[in-house]
């Protein structure tokens, strides 16, 4: 299941690498919300599948009897589904305030902090 | 969005989610739940009221300001790191008691004050941001 | 030496640094009168240093320290032997009168606490720099004196040429001073020597060293740059932007002098070779020189005297490198006079300057009656400059000529270079002593009279100083002079010289360098207009250099900058994907680690490669979405797609997030975005959508080999067992992803969760900034503080 699991995060990275690359925000923001699945999935898959058998222990019991998924992932990955959407809405935020102050979503013409023709620094002392 | 059966319907579904939420915070180390999820689920709730029934009667229902509730989220889940110290265990290890209360043994343990903690910490955080927003909707 | 002793050491190496602590309190209580208060602590080190002479002229060394960074070696230690203990007498004494004519000099400047902080740091540095044994202190120490001397020159930093000199003072002596870290660091590898002690212990481990030529380069690159060697030393003339007592303490007497004590504490290690005996009198002569010739083209009395450190250094550096015994003898003989009256003749200028009111030497005459003691001090000085009896300056030159004079051609050139040199020194001495105080008094911009004893209490110490060692040449040499020849030589080298001359060679090349000196005296305003002359023909000099190389850095840079950092962000995006998804790749190919061709799964089942399939049509979706709601609901459905993943892989708690959280995003982004009334879709020329194209479809392909690589190897299972075994028993919790959650790895969660809220309250802070509705023609204003407006 592997394999089908790879291209499947494959694909994830390239959609999210493709919408980052765009130039206006709500794609960046959409590109960044694949991103987060794609890392997740990937991280998921490198700890390998097991089907259907949650990482619980059955009541009566100290330990698992049978092969149960891998509780580690799962653990990193919980944490980091909740990190990335509270960042997820502050790009999401930081976009719309953008939007409202540059009266754009277009990334090339946020030059506030870069401006196209910056001139050259003096060269006294 | 806002017809009537949604608004109708929204105050009660809100309290059964928060209902809901409490029993998955609660039973999560055991079954699957959890302060995560749990929080998510009651954060939910509040940002399906917000739309229904505007964000005023939620930030009165909920009465204190859901970031204070993220603040005193984080403040718990530390504090019940801190207490084992005073046990003469490192930062953050489990202590469990079991006080048998109206005849039932209940296991209560500083991990289940930390998992409250992350409850109130998520659901205070996620709350604050689906109000906030919503509430620029109404302007 | 003991634990005691050891940490007494220590205080006194700390003292200036705590002294200049406490600088700029006491001159907020006492004025300038808290230069008397300070100076206590120079005078201390001056006194501690004073006890050790007799340990140290009876040959012995002290050597003290303390661990610093056991693990590679490095230690704060120090080495005392007559050469560093002469310096430390130079430092502390010339640093107790400069201190105390600091506070004369700058009287009344609202700055003058910074100032003495500065000079005090200085001499901490300099202190620490002359005693420290360690390779890696050494550098330390060396790299603090290049940074207090950029911040002394640069004191009066309102002015361009204050900035100007200070950073060329830095970027030259600090970027020799990289050189040096690089020589000592070549022969503490090469030699696995790391500190001086054992370097001059070992002998000839260094000069029969494969790398012998590289490290002497290197080593050269921080001496010539420090002790303003041609054609380095324009540094030099510039530094004397400084307030005067910085030109007299550190640009005559003791920073420049760091070079010298570099080459001379090196001289036993590195000397003796052809390289050392060609490169540093071949150097040190021209420096000689130019640095006279330059000095008799000026008329400031500050620049004049700092022409002449040039080529003193050079004198300095000749001598050293001539390496026979009465070389070394001159040197220290030299140096020693050199450090009393360029101090007192510095501190003169000063003096000078700031009771008539102007530097110029062709605008001061006949001073003599108004200033009779800093006239005293002033000519005491400069015959011992010119090297006339019965002054310390005669004794040096006298071991100069001994030295120099021998009949080969190579000899012969340096002794002419040695008299012309003499001969300028003894010109601009008398120029600076004589020109301003003889004659009809003039009118100066401010009515000349004597200055208060703050400022000439120094100068006539310095030249008492330069009389007594003189008459008192046996003590003198006893104490100072044979340890610290000794220390340069390397064995033992007695001075004997004084003041009775015995008739001979150097007696006669003494009486004609006088008498070349006395005529080019007579002469020197032509002599002026002739070098200035030559000047102009040349038209450019290093000075000027240093500022083409500057300009060019900064439009070197800023094109690099323009050219790396366009300020487009899908630009830096872009660049980044490229770079991992080629940091992954790369390695892979290079090395053949591909991973194998997969064999299609076999225990594949339908509805899971349905998911799997929906996922990819969302994605689909997203990409090619026309309007914005659209791509909104189909990146809901690729996530929705993972949480079933999730859900058949025994993952139900990701499996819920990700349910809610998608849901969440789906909602926030509908709410924010619908409201942008913007061009819905995502406009892309042809070429940018293949280059995006080509980047991300590399970056997924990274990816999927990556994770198929990492899935056809073994998986360390180690963490895993230990938490499904003791999940239950210790920490009471069936779900075992919860239990290392709030349990095993509950720290973690703690820094999470408030990471959670402080992503929160940064959006909460973004979205309460009212919009002010800027438009584009704004965007060049400054951005104002956005306080008053804050609350929603």
């Amino acid at each position: 299941m592997e394999p089908v699991l790879a291209i499947f995060v494959g694909l994830l990275f390239t959609t999210a690498i493709y919408l980052m690359t765009s130039r206006h925000t709500i794609r960046i923001l959409m590109g960044v919300a694949v991103l987060g699945n794609g890392v997740n999935l990937l991280i998921f898959t490198s700890g390998r599948l097991t089907r259907d058998v949650p990482p619980i222990i059955p009541a009566g019991l100290d330990a698992p009897l049978i092969p149960i998924a891998n509780p580690l992932p799962q653990a990193l990955i919980l944490t980091a589904i909740v990190i990335s959407f509270s960042f997820f809405a502050f790009l999401l935020v930081l976009g719309f305030r953008a939007y409202q102050e540059l009266a754009t979503d277009d990334s090339r013409d946020m030059r506030l902090a870069e401006p196209a023709d910056d001139p050259l620094p003096p060269l006294g002392y | 969005m806002r017809t009537l059966i949604f608004r109708t319907v929204a105050p009660y579904l809100s309290t059964l989610m928060i209902v809901f939420s409490i029993f998955v915070l609660l039973r999560g180390h055991n079954e699957p739940g959890g302060g995560f999820i749990g929080g998510l689920i009651a954060a939910s709730a509040l940002a399906i009221y917000g739309i229904a029934s505007g964000v005023a009667p939620v930030r009165r229902a909920i009465y204190f300001h859901p970031m204070n509730i993220a603040a005193f989220g984080v403040v718990l889940g530390a504090v019940a790191g801190v207490v084992s110290i005073f046990v003469g265990v490192p930062f953050m290890t489990g202590l469990w008691i079991y006080p048998v209360i109206f005849g039932v043994e209940v296991p209560l343990s500083t991990v289940l004050f930390f998992d409250i903690g992350v409850y109130f910490a998520v659901v205070g955080t996620i709350g604050s941001i689906a109000l906030a927003l919503e509430e620029r909707d109404e302007i | 030496m003991g634990a005691e002793a050891a940490g007494t050491t220590l205080a006194m190496m700390l003292l200036p640094f705590i002294a200049a602590l406490f600088a700029p309190f006491l001159v907020r209580q006492l004025k300038q009168n808290a230069a008397w208060v300070l100076a206590a602590a120079p005078a201390a080190i001056f006194i501690y240093m004073l006890a050790h002479l007799d340990a140290v002229s009876a040959g012995g060394t002290i050597t003290g320290g303390f661990a610093w960074i056991p693990s590679i070696g490095v230690d704060f230690s120090w080495y005392i032997d007559g050469l560093s203990l002469t310096f430390a007498l130079l430092i502390s004494g010339i640093g107790t009168l400069i201190v105390i004519y600091a506070g004369g000099y700058l009287k009344g400047h609202p700055q003058l606490g910074r100032f003495l902080s500065f000079i005090l740091l200085f001499m901490g540095a300099m202190l620490g720099l002359v005693l420290a044994d360690n390779f890696l202190t050494l550098f330390v120490y060396w790299e603090l004196t290049s940074i207090t001397s950029f911040l002394l020159i640069g004191f009066d930093h309102t002015r361009e040429a204050s900035r100007r000199a200070a950073l060329q003072a830095l970027i030259v002596t600090g970027g020799g001073g990289l050189l040096l870290l690089a020589g000592l660091l070549l022969v503490w590898n090469v030699t696995g020597i790391g500190s001086m002690s054992e370097l001059l212990a070992a002998g000839d481990v260094m000069r029969d060293s494969p790398y012998y030529l590289a490290a002497l380069i290197l080593v050269l690159g921080g001496a010539f740059t420090k002790s303003a060697q041609f054609p380095l030393h324009f540094w030099l003339p510039n530094a004397m932007e400084a307030p005067t007592p910085v030109s007299a303490y550190l640009h005559s007497a003791t920073m420049v002098k760091a070079g010298v004590y570099l080459l001379m504490r090196l001289n036993p290690a590195f000397g003796d070779t052809v390289a050392w005996e060609t490169i540093l009198p071949v150097f040190g002569g021209t420096t000689l020189i130019v640095g006279t010739l330059l000095a008799v083209r000026q008329t400031d009395l500050k620049l004049m005297l700092a022409y002449t450190t040039v080529s003193s250094l050079g004198l300095l550096v000749m001598l050293t490198g001539f390496g026979s015994e009465h070389a070394i003898e001159a040197a220290v003989l030299y140096l020693v006079a050199h450090s009393l009256f360029k101090g007192c003749l510095f501190m003169v200028a000063g003096t000078i300057d700031h009771e008539a009111g102007t530097r110029d030497v062709t605008r001061l005459r006949g001073l003599r009656a108004a200033m009779p003691i800093t006239f005293a001090a002033a000519l005491a000085a400069a015959v011992s400059m010119a090297g006339l009896p019965p002054f310390f300056g005669f004794l040096a030159k006298e071991e100069i000529y001994y030295a120099l004079w021998a009949t080969s051609p190579w000899a012969l050139t340096f002794t002419l270079v040695a008299i012309v040199g003499n001969a300028l020194m003894l010109v601009i001495g008398f120029a600076v002593a004589l020109k301003p105080f003889l004659g009809s008094p003039v009118q100066t911009p401010k009515h000349a009279h004597e200055g208060p004893v703050m400022l000439w209490l120094g100068p006539v110490v310095l030249a008492s100083a330069g009389l007594l060692a003189a008459l008192l040449s046996g003590f003198f040499h006893a104490g100072i002079s044979t340890p610290m020849a000794s220390a340069v030589a390397g064995e033992a080298t007695p001075v004997s010289i004084s003041l009775i001359p015995s008739i001979g060679m150097p007696l006669f090349l003494s009486i004609l360098t006088v008498a070349v000196g006395i005529g080019a005296y007579l002469a020197v305003d032509q002599l002026r207009g002739a070098i200035a002359k030559v000047l102009a023909a040349i038209g450019w000099g290093p000075d000027r250099g240093f500022d083409q190389f500057m300009r060019g850095l900064v439009r070197f840079s800023f094109r690099a900058t323009a050219l790396l950092q366009p300020g487009r962000l899908d630009f830096y995006v872009k660049v980044t994907f490229a770079f991992i998804a080629l940091a992954l790749l790369l390695p892979m190919v290079m090395f053949d680690e591909l991973p194998q061709w997969p064999a299609w799964p076999s225990d594949i089942r339908f509805h899971e490669l349905a998911i799997i399939g929906i996922g990819i049509l969302g994605l689909f979706a997203v990409i090619v979405a026309k309007d914005r709601l659209t791509a909104i609901v189909s990146l809901g459905i690729q996530g929705f797609a993972v949480a079933l993943i999730f859900m058949l892989f025994g993952a139900p708690d990701l499996s819920f997030t990700q349910f809610m959280v998608e849901t969440l995003s789906v909602v926030i982004l509908a709410l924010v975005m619908t409201r942008l009334r913007l061009n819905a879709s995502d406009y892309r020329p042809t070429g940018e959508r293949i280059v995006s194209g080509a980047i991300a479809i590399a970056g997924g392909l990274a990816f999927t080999l990556y994770l198929l690589k990492v899935t056809q190897g073994t998986l360390d299972m180690r963490l895993t067992e230990f938490f499904n075994e003791f999940s239950r028993p210790i920490a009471h919790g069936a779900n075992i992803v919860n239990v290392i959650l709030v349990d095993f790895r509950g720290t973690d969660t703690l820094g999470e969760i408030a990471v959670v809220t402080v992503a929160g309250l940064a959006i909460l802070a973004l979205l309460r900034v009212r919009t002010r509705h800027r438009t584009r023609s704004v965007v060049d204003a400054p951005i104002a503080p956005r306080t008053a407006e804050g609350e929603a």
